[in-house]
């Protein structure tokens, strides 16, 4: 494994990443963002859920740089009396767990679907891309909706793991079709090439060659789509958790935070909104930028 | 770990013998189109019909252009397709029944395949060391990794690499050691019988002439038997003993080799020995033979060269010719049985 | 006056790692209605110094000092659209794969009028009858119609013929050949090489055929070029290259090829293989693999020196060092 990841990192990839401003910036901060979300606990200013360290007196006020902002509490309170800084960091946290919690989920069923699919060829291709065509022709937000919704009025007091449990089942159901797709493709390429007949020759089975000879040809694609997956991942559950849906709400995500704070924007506090939306869309912009890269990165015709 | 070549008596059995092998693929456009658009069934009968034998340490060479079925002959062979009709003997056990057999794993190890392309036979992601010791692996021959290392140092000294290339990638080799790293991995399991398709195709003159050196110096160390696949009548000149000329799926002419050279029989062997260019006749008039070979979905009927043929005669084009005994070589001609030529 | 004359041609290629030169320094001419061979192994240069002359060199390769003239004019230092009007009019090109040679949207007679229209001033009408007349000097059967076929309907070796008469369309001095018969069967190729040689010598088109395969080169040209690491290191009359090679590795090469007259036990084979373009050996690039090499060689880079009937970059052909050698 580490040979592999020295070999990517030391040859065009790692040279192309050295090159490109715009992938080292979005790795930065995406770094910094994930490093923010994992360490919460430790290194936010305050702890937004301890119930005993909130006092009402702190709420609503603005961020540091305004009147009546304090240094305190940068980047201002909502109307519970919660640090805004500390919020989008334990948000920060829940999104992005959710995010690639799902992402993780729905690439390992649909690399396996499409390893299947392209090796096997057939009828059973064709029943796993018809089921692809079924699943792409509903809107992935509604089936998200449906599923949550569901899991909801079948276990109302479910404890919260169940809660993120249905909640990343609800997201992942609809994003495994592009992973299906994409290595199936690779697949039926690799499949034909005359290293997997030498394998058939030797005698190594069905399995074993798809696990260890193709699979590792057909990765390439499925990083690239990862990234910007987790991206779309975290905006989904955002929107669920906006909905109401999504994450429950002694845990808010960046989402809820967002729908909280609404309510708060016309009576002009502002901060309580706008920084989660400025942080939502930061994580998302820079893994995105990074999908981008990658995907240049690895396009062999562009090198 | 070489086999002392074994000095077959006279009348031993030939190690390898196919028997009237066929395979036909189905390619059909898809049903829908076929109901809605009215297209029929495409049947391809990529072989249609050969038998041959190869005796023990020699080798074959099957030769003949694109489409004439040689390829799938080879994959016949070794077991990577299913045959439509007739059967392959190998040490007289017949090799499909075997294969699909579960003691027959065995027979795999037996009989192995190098590929043309250089490029596509190594997997781009193994090192060479796990590419030569698959088959050690797969098969239970080394006990540990020690072991197989061992073993793998052997294997790539033996075809002219060094034990330090183990640890690379395919795509630090050139062309020629890559296809000796797929001759190393050909010999691990000590096979008896090497089936080669166009090893030599893809890469440059000098390095050919390194990797034919390397087959032949290895099939007289360990007795090996080869079946040769080729387009290039020259390098099939250099390496078998007995050929065969493929058309359309069918065998024209079997014969030893020198016989084969010195006296073509078949209208389109003595075409295709004709038509290639020769370095050695500089500035040589020829009259190529027109037409070009016939979309192999719809044959020709009776004999399948009779429409390029300059001695087809009307029973040429209506009965197909068997391949008879005529003089020690074998001949699938009409003409040639009846002495017209 | 030679139709195309190359002196000291080089092609550099910038990458990241470096700039890598893949043609060092390359003379030669062509005299009109002459076929001259370039052969050499794969990364010799050969493809690139056909695409140096018709001037599709794929960037960021360029062409880094030396000139090309033909018929007395330099074109190496012309721009696009200036090489446009040469390209094709007169000098025309065939490559090697002809599937992907014909844009397979438009018929093979829109191809042809639109090139013969392009460089000659005729009606559409005029264009049309040269279009049919030259697919019938291809040896295209039923010509007139098949001119509104489109290239998927006609098989390799007809597809190969059509590209040919593509590249006579407008009537060129000379025709760069890359390997135009490698992809056929070895049936068509025989055909193919017939049909060029006879029409080439019919218009009086000079050819460069490009290729790797000697037998090839044997039957078709007048002289040829061996090349080795982006130079040549032999050139001369076919017949005394092939059978009285004065470089060693012309030697070597013709002693390694399969003979269909000659039957050997081992192929002579070359040890080593050509060094890549980033590992070119100072003076001779040969000289590790080369049986016969002494200090010169290892040091300063021949020129071509005149060697019999032909010309080899060697230094055993050095005047000086054959008399040393005598003494």
């Amino acid at each position: 494994m580490k040979q592999t990841l020295t070999r990517w990192f030391d040859g065009d990839i790692g040279y192309s990443f050295r090159h490109s401003p715009v992938a080292i910036a979005a790795a930065v901060v995406g770094l910094i963002c994930l490093f923010c979300a994992a360490f919460a606990p430790w290194i936010a200013p305050h702890n937004p859920y301890d119930l005993s360290t909130l006092d009402l007196m702190d709420a609503r006020l603005p961020p540091a740089w305004m009147e009546q902002g304090t240094s305190k509490f940068l980047l201002g309170t909502d109307e519970q009396g919660r640090d805004i800084v500390s919020t989008l960091m334990y948000g920060a946290r829940i999104s992005l767990v959710v995010g690639i919690a799902s992402v993780l989920l729905s690439m390992l069923v649909g690399v396996s679907l499409g390893l299947l699919a392209g090796f096997r060829g057939g009828w059973v291709d064709a029943f796993l891309m018809r089921l692809c065509d079924v699943m792409l022709s509903f809107p992935a937000i509604l089936v998200a909706l449906l599923i949550a919704g569901v899991g909801r009025a079948l276990f109302p007091n479910a404890p919260n793991t169940v809660a993120f449990g249905v909640l990343i089942l609800a997201i992942s159901l609809t994003k495994w079709v592009d992973y299906a797709r994409t290595v199936r493709g690779s697949t039926m390429v690799e499949r034909h090439k005359e290293y997997v007949q030498a394998a058939r020759v030797t005698g190594v089975s069905s399995f074993r060659i798809m696990r260890k000879h193709v699979l590792p040809n057909v990765l390439g694609p499925v990083f690239v789509i990862s990234t910007i997956q987790v991206a779309t991942a975290i905006i989904t559950e955002a929107t669920l958790s906006f909905l109401g849906v999504g994450v429950p709400p002694t845990s808010p995500s960046l989402g809820t935070l967002i729908s909280n704070g609404n309510q708060f924007l016309f009576s002009g506090e502002w901060w309580m909104t706008v920084f989660p939306g400025a942080a939502l869309v930061l994580i998302a912009l820079s893994v995105n930028l990074l999908g981008d890269w990658l995907r240049d990165a690895l396009n062999p015709r562009l090198r | 770990m070489s086999a002392i070549p074994v000095q077959a008596p006279a009348d031993a059995q030939p190690l390898v013998r196919v028997d009237d092998l066929a395979k036909t693929f189905d390619v059909s456009p898809p049903w829908l189109n076929r109901v809605l658009e009215r297209k029929p069934r495409a049947l391809l009968h990529a072989v249609d019909g050969v038998s041959f034998e190869i005796e023990r340490g020699k080798t074959m060479a099957l030769v003949g252009e694109s489409g004439c079925g040689k390829s799938t002959v080879a994959r016949l062979l070794v077991g990577l397709y299913a045959p439509s009709r007739g059967n392959v003997a190998f040490d007289g056990q017949n090799v499909h029944a075997a294969l699909a057999r579960p003691g027959g794993r065995s027979l795999r190890r037996r009989i192995q395949m190098i590929f043309q392309d250089p490029y596509a036979s190594l997997n781009p992601r193994w090192t060479v060391e796990a590419i030569v010791g698959e088959p050690l692996s797969e098969h239970a021959i080394v006990s540990d990794g020690a072991a197989r290392a061992a073993r793998v140092d052997e294997l790539l000294q033996s075809v002219g690499l060094s034990a330090q290339d183990k640890a690379k990638y395919p795509h630090q080799f050139s062309g020629g050691q890559r296809q000796r790293i797929s001759i190393a991995r050909a010999l691990a399991t000590a096979p008896e019988f090497l089936v080669c398709d166009e090893p030599t195709s893809a890469l440059d003159v000098s390095v050919q002439a390194q990797v034919l050196n390397i087959m032949k110096d290895l099939q007289r160390e360990r007795g090996l038997t080869y079946l040769f696949i080729s387009h290039n009548l020259a390098v099939v000149r250099h390496v078998s003993d007995s050929v065969g000329v493929m058309y359309l799926g069918r065998l024209v002419e079997v014969a030893a080799k020198r016989a084969l050279f010195a006296q073509p029989r078949h209208p389109y062997t003595r075409m295709l020995l004709d038509a290639i260019p020769q370095m050695h006749a500089t500035g040589r008039a020829r009259t190529p033979v027109q037409g070009e070979v016939p979309n192999p979905l719809s044959p020709p009927t009776g004999c399948a060269f009779h429409p390029r043929c300059p001695h087809a005669n009307a029973r040429c084009s209506a009965e197909r010719p068997r391949l008879l005994d005529i003089d020690g070589v074998r001949v699938a001609c009409h003409a040639v049985e009846e002495g017209r030529i | 006056m030679s139709l195309l004359e190359v002196s000291h041609l080089v092609v550099d290629i910038p990458g990241r790692r470096g700039t890598l030169r893949a043609i060092d320094g390359i003379s030669f001419s062509i005299a009109p209605g002459e076929i001259l061979g370039v052969v050499g192994e794969s990364g010799a240069g050969k493809s690139l110094t056909g695409a140096a002359i018709i001037g599709l060199l794929e960037p960021p390769g360029r062409v880094a000092s030396g000139e090309i003239l033909l018929e007395g004019k330099r074109i190496d230092n012309l721009d696009p659209r200036q090489m446009h009007h040469i390209r094709g009019k007169r000098i025309g090109a065939i490559f090697q794969d002809p599937l992907t040679s014909l844009n397979p949207l438009f018929t093979v007679g829109k191809q042809l009028t639109e090139t013969i229209r392009a460089h000659l001033p005729v009606s559409e009408g005029e264009a049309r009858l040269r279009a049919i007349r030259l697919l019938e000097d291809t040896g295209i059967p039923a010509a007139e119609q098949r001119i509104d076929h489109y290239p998927h309907q006609f098989s390799g070796g007809m597809r190969q013929r059509v590209v040919i008469a593509l590249a006579l369309a407008a009537e060129p001095t000379l025709i760069v050949a890359d390997e135009p018969t490698t992809a056929l069967d070895v049936s068509i190729q025989a055909q193919i090489i017939q049909l060029l040689k006879r029409l080439c010598r019919e218009r009086g088109a000079a050819v460069m055929l490009i290729t790797h395969d000697m037998g090839v080169i044997a039957e078709t040209c007048d002289r040829v070029a061996v090349m080795y690491a982006g130079r040549i290191v032999e050139i001369g009359p076919v017949h005394e290259v092939i059978h009285a090679p004065a470089h060693p590795y012309t030697a070597g090469l013709m002693a390694s090829i399969p003979d269909m007259a000659i039957e050997r036990e081992r192929l002579n084979q070359i040890d080593g293989a050509m060094p890549r373009l980033n590992a070119i050996p100072t003076g001779c690039a040969y000289h590790p693999r080369c049986p016969r090499a002494f200090e010169r060689c290892h040091v300063e880079r021949p020129e071509l020196l005149a060697a019999g009937a032909t010309h080899a970059a060697c230094w055993l052909h050095d005047a000086e060092h054959g008399k040393a050698v005598q003494a």
